[in-house]
């Protein structure tokens, strides 16, 4: 029951899981995902998404999310994919190569 | 899990405890297959249980470690024949192969004719890359005459395998050809397959950028997909072409479908025979 419609979805992109191939940037009818400069997908202009889906379906990595922008709640073995992230990013733990990329990611998705 | 869909679903389905992200290359078509498997799994409403995936050695092989279904991971080239085993003592089960080129038609050659011939209610899919992707390179028996790898660097002279016909010929009861572009097609292919009794292949072309494509002219994975994009078309629309432009295009989509009930369907009603008569 997806209406194809601009701006109804947000895209959430798992900056751990995505391994840079590009197919999303390339294959994007609207143009929503770039490469950033660590060769990574980042949703550039969310707003233009039309929710067709082609990225969810090819994205080799599982790491692309598109969802109604209505439904807040994210399930939970996704957001536990996120928070993983997110800990990457804020802990002091975290090494420097790993940090680096996962808030790169997070500032421009 | 009823209205879960996309990449939340596939989630599900996942063993989040396996390293993620997977080994494939970037771009690799391996990871889409595995999102359509479960895809088709989800949609025709069957459980864990249900289920058991079983992967040869390669890179396809590593696909069954990452579901989480009943999951096998067998010797090279032997998938079929472990599958049989395991749809013979249980029929119920819904048995997916999952397999290289290499290991299902190089060294499971053998077990892939006499499968379709038997007619084992399993279902195959054949994921096709034209290379021994995972050992470096080396050309594979659906490598296409005249394209480089790294053990033909001049170019294959061998002619290659085609699935379809092959299997076709050796009487299996659902033949379909897919790609990882075409993802909805493929999707269904794989339901068919699964739900169709008897043998059922499903040949999948996925790319192999980093061993096939870049001694091949297509660069980068982006390359790959666009060229499966060109090159592989409907089956209808490939019939009306000339002989010419024939040659340069792939047909895709459901090549034979029967209904003739599988080898342990038949075996189990002649065990009951016997056991009724005796």
């Amino acid at each position: 029951m997806s209406v194809k419609r601009k701006g109804n979805s947000t895209v959430t992109i798992f900056p751990d899981w995505c391994k840079g191939c590009g197919i999303c940037a390339a294959f994007c009818p609207a143009k929503v995902m770039e490469l950033n400069d660590q060769g990574k997908a980042v949703v550039v202009r969310e707003e233009e998404c039309i929710n067709c889906g082609f990225c969810e379906l090819h994205c080799p990595d599982f790491a692309i999310m598109v969802r109604p922008k209505v439904d807040d709640e994210i399930p939970a073995v996704c957001r536990a994919v996120l928070e993983k992230a997110a800990r990457k990013t804020d802990g002091p733990a975290a090494s420097g190569d790993a940090a680096k990329k996962a808030a790169s990611g997070k500032q421009k998705g | 899990m009823v209205d879960m869909k996309g990449t939340q679903l596939i989630h599900e389905y996942l063993r989040h405890n396996k390293k993620f992200p997977h080994v494939f290359c970037a771009g690799c078509g391996h990871g889409i297959v595995l999102g359509s498997l479960i895809r088709s799994i989800h949609g025709l409403g069957l459980s864990k249980d249900e289920v058991c995936v079983v992967a040869g050695i390669g890179c396809s092989g590593r696909l069954a470690a990452y579901v989480d279904f009943n999951t096998v991971h067998t010797t090279h080239g032997r998938a079929l024949t472990f599958a049989t085993g395991i749809k013979m003592a249980k029929p119920n089960m819904h048995v997916i192969v999952v397999m290289g080129d290499g290991d299902s038609m190089a060294i499971g050659g053998n077990h892939l004719i006499h499968a379709a011939r038997r007619n084992i209610g399993v279902t195959a899919l054949i994921l096709n890359n034209n290379i021994y992707g995972m050992t470096g390179g080396q050309c594979s028996p659906t490598t296409p005459a005249g394209s480089f790898s790294m053990t033909t660097p001049l170019g294959q002279m061998e002619q290659s395998f085609d699935c379809v016909e092959l299997c076709s010929a050796a009487k299996a009861n659902y033949v379909a050809r897919g790609t990882v572009f075409h993802v909805k097609k493929l999707d269904k292919m794989i339901m068919d397959g699964i739900s169709n009794p008897g043998f059922g292949v499903v040949e999948i072309l996925t790319p192999c950028h980093t061993q096939y494509g870049r001694k091949n002219k297509y660069r980068t994975p982006v390359d790959m997909y666009k060229m499966l994009k060109k090159d592989v078309i409907d089956i209808d629309r490939y019939e009306k072409l000339s002989e010419a432009d024939k040659a340069k295009k792939v047909p895709s989509g459901v090549f034979v479908q029967k209904d003739d009930s599988g080898l342990e369907e038949k075996f189990y009603q002649m065990a009951a025979k016997c056991q009724g008569g005796a």
